[in-house]
């Protein structure tokens, strides 16, 4: 099958690190952490207090006030973020039918907050007390949903739940209904909010965070010898991904080209990942054989990276396995070191990571990475951002469940 | 207008977020004040919560308008 070329023309993003893409883009490559103490809720009593909260968030500045108050914030982050990559695509003013227009943007975890809030209603005032907005307000498809009926979008529209690859397979999937001819546009991505008091206990007592508290920008270490677990971030990142032939019929800014999408399952516990990082590897190259690219040409890995012992560990097999003895010459970085781990969002990000590392040839780097671990043994553009030629980007997000999903960015040409 | 009247304006403008204006006796939640059903779901429990009262569906069916819902609060609670 002859595939249509597919490009990024707009990205958005709400984030730790700045709420706008270039905030999010220049704070990276600076090595600005988001990453802080918890200001949200009361922390007393949990094992992890630290967190990557978006902060300087008006959601009236993006929607109506009554609008924003009838949905969970994951879905405000995800109107926020829509409306940036909406306008510098310039769909507002294009001629496209809304019906040609689709949307898909993950989430992992769905409105959390709404979830609890009503909870405590149903414990301490009863069942008639629950509010008819608990169900809308939560499901994680209602990003897909409010995104479109905010913007007026009427193509194919729902969303990908797969933990922290959410996101990635969001766009890839996205890729494949542009190939089928289904929409010229998807609006696509990612949003989550997760960090409330019912989410960082459930990942604590998992032993999957961080319990660094009391160091909260240096507690996120991807890849370093002393890294304890990841930090939960929040946000959410959205690009347009829009046919060539779409986007060069109506002279549309193209940022970068996404060129192949992999995804496989480990078949092998429920959040542990495969030990060989086999399912990884897979997924990385069924991404290249869709993209018709050789393991050689990819010259820039945005790592998933969670800092966790174990993932970190894994993912350098399987970055090993596909690249071989090539492997330590690819820079890899994991912005999760700045961002936090922004689960269902995480893949968006980073996807518009290597889209602007393409673009602009520019690595950020991995933050806190000071000794290294002789179980990962790459390059992992260590504590400073790196200028250098990037023809060829590969993002990896794998998620609880055993889902490994890759994106392959080009720079345009 | 009674405190009981202003009372239940002051519920209707926070969670139809509109103003107190317009919440003329005969404004129509639905057609007049911009809520959807789900609203009106809402609306109805909070007014059951504000003023200690239980609010039968068949009754709440009914309760359509500004002026609807302070008379069944002011016979009520």
């Amino acid at each position: 099958m002859e595939l249509k070329r597919i490009v990024i023309t707009g990205t958005g993003v709400i984030s730790p690190v700045g709420n706008t893409t270039q905030d999010f883009w220049s704070g990276l490559l600076s090595g600005k952490s988001g990453l802080d103490t918890i200001k949200g809720f009361d922390t007393e009593g949990h094992r992890c207090t630290i967190a990557g909260e978006v902060t300087d968030f008006d959601p009236t500045q993006y929607m109506e006030p009554a609008a924003a108050k009838k949905i969970d914030r994951f879905c405000q982050f995800a109107i926020a973020a829509s409306n940036e990559a909406v306008e510098e695509a310039g769909l507002k003013d294009s001629s496209i039918p809304a019906e040609r227009i689709g949307v898909l943007i993950g989430s992992g975890i769905g409105g959390l907050a709404t979830l609890e809030e009503e909870v405590e209603k149903l414990v301490t005032k009863g069942p008639r007390r629950v509010s008819p907005m608990l169900i809308p307000k939560m499901i994680g498809d209602m990003s897909s949903g409010i995104v479109s009926i905010h913007h007026g979008f009427k193509g194919p529209n729902f969303t990908a739940v797969s933990a922290c690859a959410s996101s990635t397979h969001s766009i890839g999937e996205a890729f494949w209904i542009l190939q089928r001819g289904d929409a010229d546009v998807i609006v696509t991505g990612g949003a989550e909010a997760a960090i409330t008091p019912v989410g960082m206990a459930g990942f604590a007592s998992m032993r999957a965070m961080s319990t660094r508290n009391d160091d909260p920008q240096g507690a996120s270490r991807p890849f370093d010898k002393d890294r304890d677990g990841f930090v939960m971030g929040e946000g959410a990142g959205i690009l347009v991904m829009e046919t060539l032939e779409s986007a060069e019929a109506r002279g549309a800014n193209i940022i970068a080209e996404f060129i192949g999408y992999g995804a496989t399952a480990d078949a092998n516990h429920i959040t542990s990942p495969a030990d060989d990082g086999s399912g990884a590897a897979a997924a990385i190259t069924m991404a290249m054989k869709h993209a018709k690219i050789d393991p050689s040409e990819v010259s820039y890995i945005n790592a998933h990276g969670t800092s966790t012992p174990m993932n970190d560990k894994f993912e350098t097999r399987a970055i090993k396995s596909v690249f071989g003895d090539n492997a330590p010459n690819i820079p890899i970085s994991s912005t999760k070191s700045m961002t936090g781990h922004g689960l269902g969002t995480a893949g968006a990000w980073e996807t518009i990571v290597c889209a602007l590392a393409v673009k602009n040839d520019k690595i950020p780097p991995t933050m806190n990475y000071t000794t290294p671990d002789p179980e990962c043994d790459l390059d992992y553009v260590p504590n400073k951002s790196r200028e250098v030629s990037v023809d060829i980007a590969l993002n990896i997000n794998l998620g609880f469940g055993g889902h490994n999903a890759t994106g392959l960015v080009r720079k345009f040409k | 207008m009674s405190s009981t009247a202003d009372k239940v304006i002051e519920v209707i403008c926070e969670k139809l977020s509109v103003t107190a204006d317009q919440c003329l006796p005969e404004a129509k939640f639905i057609d007049d004040l911009g809520a959807d059903s789900l609203d009106t779901v809402e609306l109805v429990m909070e007014l059951e919560e504000q003023f200690n009262v239980t609010i039968p569906d068949e009754v709440s069916e009914n309760i359509l308008t500004v002026g609807d819902a302070i008379k069944f609060v002011e016979e009520n609670a």
